[in-house]
């Protein structure tokens, strides 16, 4: 049996891994829970993202974190244009549609990341990649205890952004009921272009905490999407509580998985998760039911 | 008719002034040869290491006057990417085939090797294999697959029969291992030889993990070894999960009895011990390794840090695996396929600094491969078995 020692580092490393498997979930509920697109393209946005925030480390020496303040408006920017230039004209507002357009977008940023940086894999290294802080009996990598609390941030913000603000209103009056939302005077393709930057902006905070302990190569965002839309329906779809509480289970649950059945066997301990929440609690863990 | 004496007389002289210098400048037709490694991809470090090697033997080989037998013709490499994926190997070997070469130099990684060799059989063109060291490789019977190099049966059951003597020396403190291999069929295979060799001398293999490449975080590998406490870890992996995994291993403050590496993908390697000198230090590794004895091997080892790059296995195998090829076109006398193929089959090339004497071919494997058993000590990588290429006693265990 495992001792505390090994159990307690283990679930602070689920954790911290599952703070950005939330965050990419986060804005992944935000569009597929809210606004009904299904974003096949949200990994491969991911990991357009991890290439910003490697370029402007290697070319400019921008420190990731520092990187947040323009990757985060870059991502949200290119979220904003895509939905309003591409997907919304181009799906002439058919689900089926947007899901094959994203579909097509997916592949098209990945065969311009393999044009652009072939398919090496990439890393950076900074003064603090390699860094540990001792917590009990565990020693956590020091970019993985920033990442949880960026992601934890990055959650409340968005909830107070949703709960409070107007946008935050509005997006919720188009997810519920979008005739009347635009009945009332609201611009609906706005507020749909607006979520989708925002959701992409998520990726962006995400790629920021992600880059300093991982790697980016052009397939980098398809280890993450599965994973991410797992989340997003195992949290209850468009709850973003859900896809933070939802994102650290997964996180833990891999962790354990891994520890006790094997590297390799880790992740079937997530699908276990889903089928059972799917089973018993077919709404999600904070979805309301139908 | 004196005049038509004179033109005809001065018309010779001046045709064969012209002839000369033709003739006297006229080149022999280079040979062709596909250089094909992973240079991009996950495997990308590794692959462009090959490469150079390749292309410092090639450059090395047209200084000194290219291949003599055939009037110095030089050898033209036909560079590919096998972007660190057998598939993406096989098309190069097809690209290489279309375009005419003699024979093909590569592909770096066991599964990628694997494709390659296949795929150049179909085409009855040599493949002289530069590192691959699965030996499945050189066991299918394809009659153009040469591999210089020993393949990971051999490099296993010397390092396991050398750890037992190691372990019996120091009076047996280590019983207990665990195996942490890459996923492919280099790792796999590797792992799976050593689970099946280490219960004969005793050891118990309390656990074999398998990871993927790429993998960034090794901490529940480590927390899991951490709860098994192995006497002796044995990675067998690529550079990059080989060295964040003994980083991960420093972090969290694991230390076994001994890091006790087969093929170990960074533990004897310059960069690792030069970028990460303490978590480098005490590594043992039963890997490629050159003839320290030997001067030519000391003077590749400048030109190539000279060039700002380390001198890496990847480096000094694919060179030599180079000379061997250029050896056989030499005796070929040709660059025909079938002939090159006749003339690797009957190699016994010498002029070399690996410690395996003359080659001797049986199925495609030179027989007097080896591989040799090295240690970190002192910030440097130096050789501990066997006795005659001893440069260092070895220090075992680490810790008591």
């Amino acid at each position: 049996m495992l001792d505390f020692g090994i159990l307690f580092p283990a679930l602070l490393n689920g954790l911290t891994t599952g703070a950005v498997y939330a965050l990419v979930a986060l804005g992944l509920t935000l569009i597929y829970g809210v606004l009904h697109i299904i974003n096949f393209a949200h990994g491969a946005s991911l990991m357009l993202a991890l290439y910003a925030v490697y370029l402007l480390k290697e070319k400019l020496g921008i420190d990731p974190y520092l990187a947040l303040v323009a990757v985060v408006p870059g991502m949200f920017a290119l979220g904003y244009l895509l939905q309003r230039v591409v997907i919304n004209r181009a799906s002439h507002g058919k689900d089926e549609n947007i899901l094959l357009v994203t579909l097509g977008l997916a592949i098209v940023m990945e065969n311009l990341a393999l044009l652009a940086f072939k398919s090496d894999t990439r890393t950076i290294e900074t003064a603090y990649t390699l860094s540990t802080v001792a917590i009990g009996p565990a020693t956590i990598a020091l970019p993985k205890l920033i990442s949880f609390a960026g992601a934890l941030v990055v959650s409340a913000l968005l909830m107070l952004l949703m709960a409070r603000t107007d946008l935050g209103r509005a997006i919720r009056a188009v997810a519920r009921e979008k005739q009347g939302a635009r009945l009332m005077g609201i611009d609906v393709d706005h507020v749909y272009a607006m979520s989708f930057g925002i959701g992409l902006a998520c990726l962006g905070a995400a790629a920021c905490f992600l880059l300093p302990a991982y790697y980016v190569n052009p397939q980098v965002g398809s280890g993450f999407v599965l994973v991410a839309f797992t989340i997003v329906v195992l949290g209850g779809m468009g709850s973003f509580a859900g896809a933070l509480v939802g994102g650290l289970l997964v996180g833990v649950v891999e962790s354990l998985g891994g520890l006790y059945f094997g590297e390799s066997l880790g992740q079937i301990g997530i699908f276990a998760l889903f089928i059972a929440v799917l089973l018993f609690r077919p709404q999600g863990l904070f979805g309301a039911r139908a | 008719m004196s005049t038509r004496r004179h033109f005809m007389s001065q018309s010779a002289a001046a045709a064969s002034a012209l002839a000369f210098p033709l003739v006297g400048g006229a080149q022999p037709k280079a040979v062709k040869i596909g250089v094909l490694h992973p240079v991009t991809g996950a495997l990308a470090y590794s692959g462009q290491q090959c490469r150079e090697g390749a292309q410092m033997a090639i450059d090395d080989i047209n200084k000194a006057g290219g291949i003599k037998s055939m009037g110095g013709a030089k050898i033209e490499a036909l560079l590919g990417d096998a972007q660190s994926t057998p598939q993406a190997g096989t098309a190069e070997v097809e690209k290489m085939n279309e375009a005419g070469v003699s024979a093909v130099l590569g592909a770096y990684a066991s599964a990628i090797c694997l494709a390659t060799t296949q795929a150049a059989a179909k085409y009855n063109l040599p493949h002289v294999v530069d590192v691959g060291v699965a030996d499945q490789i050189v066991e299918r019977g394809l009659k153009n697959t040469f591999r210089f190099g020993p393949g990971y049966k051999k490099c296993a059951e010397i390092a396991v029969a050398n750890l037992h003597v190691l372990n019996t020396a120091a009076g047996k403190p280590a019983r207990t291992v665990m195996i942490i291999h890459e996923e492919s069929l280099f790792g796999t295979g590797t792992a799976q030889l050593l689970a099946r060799e280490l219960p004969g001398y005793g050891y118990e293999v309390k656990e074999v993990i398998k990871h993927a490449n790429p993998t960034r975080d090794f901490n529940n590998i480590v927390l899991r070894m951490k709860a098994v406490n192995p006497d002796i870890v044995i990675p067998a992996n690529y550079y990059n999960e080989y060295a964040l995994l003994v980083r991960t291993m420093q972090q969290q403050k694991v230390t076994p009895k001994a890091i006790y590496s087969v093929l170990g993908g960074a533990a004897s390697s310059y960069k690792f011990v030069k970028e990460f000198p303490d978590a480098a230090n005490g590594i043992i590794d039963c890997n490629h390794w050159f003839n320290p004895k030997d001067k030519r091997s000391a003077e590749l080892r400048k030109r190539v840090e000279a060039k700002g790059l380390f001198y890496t296995y990847e480096i000094f195998n694919t060179y030599t695996a180079m000379m061997m090829l250029a050896d056989a076109i030499n005796r070929a006398k040709s660059a025909d396929r079938a002939a090159i193929t006749d003339a690797l089959e009957k190699s016994t090339f010498s002029d070399h600094f690996m410690p395996y004497g003359a080659t001797k071919f049986v199925n495609g494997q030179n027989m007097g491969a080896q591989p040799l058993m090295t240690q970190v000590l002192k910030n440097d990588i130096k050789v501990i078995v066997p006795r005659e290429y001893r440069e260092i006693d070895p220090v075992f265990p680490l810790r008591s």
